[in-house]
């Protein structure tokens, strides 16, 4: 907790945010963003992620809700008023200044000393490593170089929250990989909130504490990594991070542990993460890399269906198995562990069994019936 | 081709420099080199310099004042009502469009119900008028390159409306300003159809005094006076090349 008492640094209150009557991009939003977290927003391309952003930003107003920030209602607070930065998709770096006065501009608003400035800028410069590159302009330096002048200029102020609007769309794969490193340290030395928006699922997952789900101007799930990809709130959630199989089927027995679900695969069993009763409709998934491919037949009490594989595509590290059954693309993910697998065996239009423990599925959603 | 361009597009510059230089009166054929135009022209002629301090004069004050008020209405346009652009950019367009001859009518008709002496403050407000149009379309055209996310930058980093404007639109936006200055100057030193309607006594510009000249016949000393002003122009591009480039470059 903080000197102020605020335990979230970003608080949205059902906000809403209308464009026009066909435009609603939020939709009743509530966010509670803990101090000092790497917070993600991620979602598919025009689900309101931008909009959120700039709400807490002060770009836009809501039409409804409320916006806390520190504990302190911010509504109608201007975006130059607001103890938040925001690090722009497209770096909006002023092109008639030197990286060093673009990192030293808000610096000059507050006119602070010559040697203040320089050295806040120089500690900053450090931070993202640009020594060297100070005089140059806008236009001669790289997209990675960029990147981290437009983090250094939000940073220098000090400020509580920064925004990242997908600041790496612009980078190529490798390069995205390591500014996403880059990030995760400087936000380590800093130790201020990040809010960072997204639609690349590895990205969110790889460095925030928490995700919040966004589809359609609606949040719907927010967690950890780990808790939005083992325990999704809805075949949204599921279907958005990572690749994985559904199945829908009618309950037509329950134990303790399990359920026994009548799927078009016919009988099989799932792990009761949430109480069902005999005739309810459950959906429920399995993700890929719990799914085993073999030409031997599984073990007791498994799930199994049989299928033939239909593509195969091996990944250095990984292969990847597409299972027909029953006209339905079954996916498996078979890691390699060893340099030479049984499983090289297994070749295209090969019958085999695909199988899982049904302690590793997961229930999404059940509908009493 | 390029020769043929050449030719028609300063052959006729070439001839008015040469008969500078023509000891005839009457121009029509050579007599023989002679600098005695040139001595008339500075040392007899005090309604050329009096036109070309009223041009001067006019040119200088109103083209900074529609500099001025061009850059501040292009920056509004572009940035604080876009949902205004569409009413704004007809009024804006219409003064390049009217000719000349209905614009210079029209001002003087309103002056005159507006018993507004015509003197040299008449003609500054005309050309600062038509001056205003080019100026919008000229800073107008800069900022475009430049979009609205480094506005809600600047805001973001704390600087107040007004230090948006002073800090980084205006710096951004400074060659498209200089060009629509220049722009602004040449246009009004060189007007003659607006001023003629609008210029009283006392006021008359350089172009209005040439004319006058040259309705009682081509005079040698107009000759000798273009040659000089053909000279400053091609020293002043010259030695403006370098900012042209500048200006034209838009360097991103
Ligand atoms: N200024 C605006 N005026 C009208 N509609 C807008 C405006 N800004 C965004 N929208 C609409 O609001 C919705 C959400 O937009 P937003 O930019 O927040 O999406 P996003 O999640 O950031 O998408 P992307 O990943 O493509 O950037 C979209 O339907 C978009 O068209
Ligand atoms: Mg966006």
């Amino acid at each position: 907790m903080d000197k102020d008492g605020a335990v979230y640094s970003v608080e949205l209150e059902n906000v809403t945010k209308i464009f026009d009557e066909s435009t609603v991009a939020m939709k009743n939003v509530s966010l509670k963003v803990k101090k000092g977290e790497f917070f993600s927003i991620l979602g598919p391309s025009g689900c309101g992620k931008t909009t959120t952003l700039r709400i807490i930003g002060g770009f836009e107003t809501p039409n409804e809700g409320t916006v806390r920030i520190d504990g302190r209602r911010v509504n109608n607070l201007p975006p130059n008023r607001r103890p938040v930065n925001m690090v722009f998709q497209n770096y909006a770096l002023f092109p008639h200044l030197s990286v060093f006065e673009n990192i030293a501009f808000p610096l000059r608003l507050k006119k602070m000393t010559e040697s203040e400035i320089r050295e806040k800028v120089e500690y900053m410069v450090e931070l993202v490593k640009l020594k060297g590159q100070e005089r140059k302009f806008p236009r001669q330096l790289s997209g990675g170089q960029k990147q981290r002048v437009a983090l250094a200029r939000a940073l220098v102020n000090e400020p509580r929250v920064l925004l990242l609007d997908e600041p790496l769309s612009s980078l190529d794969a490798k390069l995205r990989q390591y500014m996403l490193m880059e990030l995760d340290r400087i936000h380590d030395e800093v130790g201020i909130t990040f809010i960072y928006v997204t639609h690349d699922q590895a990205e969110a997952m790889s460095v925030s504490d928490e995700i919040a789900v966004m589809n359609n101007g609606v949040i719907e799930q927010v967690g950890t990594p780990p808790e939005i990809y083992e325990s999704p709130a809805n075949t949204f959630v599921a279907g958005f991070i990572g690749e994985t199989n559904f199945f829908v089927g009618k309950v037509v027995d329950v134990s303790s542990e399990y359920l026994k679900v009548e799927t078009r695969f016919g009988i099989l069993t799932c792990y009761k993460d949430k109480e069902a009763k005999i005739g309810d409709t459950v959906e429920f998934m399995i993700r890929p890399e719990k799914v085993y491919v073999t030409k031997n037949y599984p073990p007791q009490n498994m799930n199994f269906l049989r299928g033939k594989v239909d593509q195969l595509i091996y990944l250095g590290s990984h292969t990847k198995y597409y299972i027909m059954v029953e006209n339905t693309l079954i996916r498996s993910i078979k890691q390699h562990t060893r340099y030479w697998m049984d499983e090289s065996t297994i070749s295209w239009d090969d019958e085999v069994y695909v199988w899982w423990n049904p302690d590793d599925s997961y229930l999404i959603k059940v509908t009493g019936g | 081709m390029t020769v043929i361009v050449l030719i028609f597009l300063y052959a006729p510059i070439m001839f008015l420099v040469i008969f500078s230089f023509n000891s005839s009166v009457t121009g029509a054929n050579w007599m023989g080199f002679t600098l005695k135009w040139y001595g008339e022209l500075f040392l007899r002629s005090p309604d050329i310099w009096e036109g070309f301090k009223n041009s001067l004069i006019v040119a200088v004050f109103s083209s900074l004042t529609a500099t001025f008020i061009g850059t501040m209405a292009a920056i509004g346009i572009h940035w604080y009502k876009p949902s205004f652009r569409r009413y704004i950019n007809f009024n804006i367009y219409a003064p390049l469009i009217i000719p000349d001859i209905l614009m210079g009518v029209s001002m003087l008709m309103l002056f005159v119900s507006m018993r507004i002496r015509l003197s040299l403050f008449t003609i500054y407000l005309a050309h600062t008028t038509f001056s205003l149009s080019y100026v919008v379309l000229v800073v107008l055209a800069r900022l475009e390159n430049f979009d609205s996310s480094l506005l809600e930058a600047a805001m973001d980093l704390g600087a107040s409306e007004f230090q948006t404007v002073r800090r980084v639109i205006i710096p951004m936006a400074l060659p498209g300003i200089i060009a629509s200055f220049l722009l602004s100057f040449t246009l009004s030193i060189d007007d003659f159809i607006i001023t003629f309607f609008v210029a009283g006594p006392g006021s008359t510009t350089l172009p209005l005094r040439i004319f006058s000249m040259i309705r009682f016949g081509l005079s040698p000393v107009v000759n000798a006076l273009s040659t000089i002003l053909v000279g400053g122009a091609i020293l002043l591009t010259l030695l403006g090349r370098k900012f042209l480039k500048y200006i034209l470059a838009g360097e991103g």
